[in-house]
């Protein structure tokens, strides 16, 4: 990977694209990166195309501008497909993530994109109803980030977010094993 | 990866962080996006029992900021945060705050003013109060909105006149940055105890505060606060040098990047002076000798010291995220072309609003402004104020 | 502040900062004495000492002296005039003179 990388996170009002950046840049963090996380905001909608973001660097990050040129993009909802163009402002040989059961060629050929973009999907839905027991798809979406750049230590990341996940749920065990169970699935079934 | 303690942080979470840390006697605020977190969680340490704050919610600014020269004037430290709209209904307070020389500290998240409504980010807020006799300070990024909210308190209560730590909205406010956060104890030390000399609820001593002032005396008193503002510079100095020898990260009233031979530099306020500093290594690495002044002391204005640091450079552009709506200028531009006046008039000049209301400012339109400066020293014709993103 | 004329204004660098008017009670030094245009003068054979001048008078201008009201405080002294309204005696204790003619009297 370069030394430094921008990520562009896609999904819907209320399917956790912010906490997902946000979850991510601290994992990337506790790894000795210099992070940044941040959303777009406008009028909080459930339901309406949602974007965040991370800046990952081993030096310092002054840039403070919007991502408009990310190196990976990550999609929580397949179907903002059909509405938003994901892709905008990608390097041809950019990484794409979906979280669909599609294989990573049909989604190729569906949706154009250019032989050297690596694309990447995982049926993350599934996995955070198989694991968590609700329909979440941004923490399965972390596993599939990592394995497809490499950018974090995927042990020392699920370490990482298993301690923040103790300190909120508490007092609810279940949703911390299940979350990381949806991790770690997501990190081992991720297509390319 | 520097040192120390770096955890993750909004720029609103690092500003409630400094302020659990120095623990003030009283805060009172009224929420409104996208200051409204900082007190938010700042309640929220008020309620877990991890500060000894007597915490007052208020029915809005205008209460918060009166709340606040109530609590100060009576003895306590005492903070708030807010913006925008919020800023201009404590407009009226703000002043008497300062007028009465009571070292209120606040968090002030840039956002501009409707209308048109807008929530996001640009200066006119803070421009809008900037003759209120606050001390004013700018942070690039959430390390420094949550060192300069440590050392204002240190500065206000020294030049006993309020000062605002500025950040701007959800740029800084709501993107996460890793941040080094002091050991509690050591804030504490260094924002020491507060002992003001006067105090309402001090019963050995009476004393009245606000009296009326006619125009026999308001002179005079405007003259101690004039002169407050204009000691309040070697304050900021004297604090960030002490808050530098303790902790390493250094504050001055301005940061020169890479100026010191440039030709061509860009004066910024907040945010973009981050994205300008990339700017500035990328066109360096091109030969080009380009560099920034970064203010961070917007009020008291260090006139003198920016002319001096300005000195060798042979054009500047000046940035302002926010329009003095005069069909000229922007304020940072029209304050830079007063510290120029004097004695160094043979240099371009050229202003260049940008940003308003949250728009974006892109690494290649601060790369064509640089650019613009060399075209003009080539003797090429460039207007004297542009406006940079907007569409024509 | 004071309307003595002869009082010295203190410069802004002598003058306490921030407009504190340090210490209690200083009403008292805040002589109100010269906007009188009426005075009030004590019946004193009249008064029978009801305390309801000394309630009323919004500049503790009345002088009581254990328990006896004895005269009023001319410095502080408005020539408001509620004493003398106030004051229950019948063809009342307190009268109100022109200034003017008191300062007549006085030279007298």
């Amino acid at each position: 990977m370069k030394d430094f990388i921008e990520i562009r996170w896609h999904g819907r009002g209320g399917q956790g694209a912010k906490t997902a950046a946000l979850l991510f840049g601290d994992a990337a963090l506790a790894s000795g990166k210099y992070i940044q996380a941040f959303p777009e905001y406008g009028p909080e909608r459930m339901g309406a195309p949602v974007t965040s973001f991370n800046r990952l660097s081993s030096k310092p990050i002054s840039l403070h501008s919007a991502v408009t040129n990310p190196d990976v993009v990550v999609v929580l909802d397949p179907t903002l497909t059909d509405t938003v163009d994901v892709t905008e402002g990608m390097p041809e040989d950019g990484i794409i993530i979906i979280n669909t059961e599609k294989a990573p060629e049909v989604i190729r050929k569906e949706m154009g994109l250019p032989d050297k973009m690596k694309v990447y999907t995982v049926d993350a839905s599934a996995i955070s109803k198989d694991t968590i027991g609700r329909e979440i798809p941004n923490t399965p979406m972390l596993g599939a980030l990592i394995k497809a750049t490499g950018i974090l230590d995927f042990n020392e990341m699920l370490k990482d977010t298993r301690k923040k996940l103790e300190k909120k749920f508490k007092s609810k065990p279940d949703i911390i094993e299940g979350n990381i169970k949806a991790i770690a699935h997501a990190y081992n079934e991720v297509k390319s | 990866m520097a040192e120390g303690n770096i955890v993750a942080k909004t720029g609103n979470e690092a500003m409630a962080e400094a302020m659990r840390q120095i623990n003030p006697d009283v805060v009172a605020a009224y929420p409104i996006t996208p200051a409204t977190e900082v007190v938010q969680i700042f309640a929220n340490f008020v309620a877990d029992g991890l500060v000894d704050t007597e915490f007052v919610p208020v029915e809005s600014e205008h209460s918060a900021m009166s709340a606040c020269i109530g609590a100060s004037a009576a003895g306590g430290r005492t903070m708030t945060g807010t913006s925008s709209q919020g800023l201009a209904l404590m407009a009226e307070m703000l002043f008497i705050a300062a007028g009465l020389r009571l070292p209120i500290v606040m968090a002030d998240v840039n956002r501009t003013l409707s209308g048109p409504l807008n929530i996001h980010c640009d200066h006119s807020d803070t421009m809008m109060v900037r003759d209120a006799g606050w001390i004013q300070i700018f942070s690039e990024n959430a390390q420094e909105a949550y060192d300069n909210m440590i050392q204002a308190v240190r500065i206000a209560e020294t030049a006993k006149l309020p000062a605002m730590i500025t950040t701007d909205g959800f740029i800084i406010s709501h993107g996460m940055e890793g941040i080094n956060i002091l050991d509690d104890q050591e804030v504490k030390k260094f924002v020491g105890e507060y002992k003001p000399e006067h105090y309402l609820l001090n019963f050995d001593k009476p004393l009245t505060v606000g009296a009326l002032d006619l125009p026999d005396y308001y002179f005079e008193h405007k003259r101690q606060e004039i002169e407050a503002m204009k000691k309040a510079k070697a304050i900021i100095l004297e604090v960030g040098k002490e808050f530098a020898d303790k902790f390493g990260r250094s504050y001055e009233l301005f940061e020169k990047y890479k100026l010191d031979d440039a030709e061509c530099a860009l004066i910024a306020l907040g945010s973009t002076a981050g994205t300008i500093k990339a700017v500035v290594d990328s066109l360096r690495a091109e030969g080009l000798k380009v560099g920034l002044l970064k203010l961070r002391v917007f009020r008291p204005f260090p006139k003198d010291e920016i002319r001096d640091a300005l000195k060798i450079l042979k054009a500047i552009a000046v940035l302002d995220r926010s329009d003095a709506m005069n069909a000229n200028e922007g304020p940072l531009c029209l304050e830079i072309k007063a510290a120029l006046f004097d004695k160094c008039l043979n240099k371009i000049l050229i202003n260049y609003i940008y940003g308003l209301g949250g728009r974006d400012i892109k690494i290649a339109e601060l790369k064509n402004i640089y650019s613009d400066l060399f075209d003009a020293l080539n003797g090429k014709k460039i207007d004297s104020v542009n406006y940079v993103g907007v569409r024509e | 502040m004071s309307t003595d004329k002869k009082k010295k204004k203190l410069g802004w660098k002598e003058l306490p900062e921030c407009d504190l008017i340090i210490g209690g009670g200083t009403a008292k030094e805040f002589k109100t004495g010269d906007w009188r245009t009426k005075r009030p003068i004590l019946l004193s054979d009249k008064c029978i000492h009801c305390m309801a001048c000394w309630v009323y008078c919004p500049d503790a201008a009345v002088i009581v002296n254990d328990g006896k009201v004895i005269g009023f405080d001319y410095d502080l002294c408005k020539g408001c005039g509620i004493c003398a309204h106030e004051c229950p005696v019948k063809g009342k204790a307190i009268h109100m003179m022109p200034e003017k003619e008191a300062k007549t009297n006085d030279k007298k």
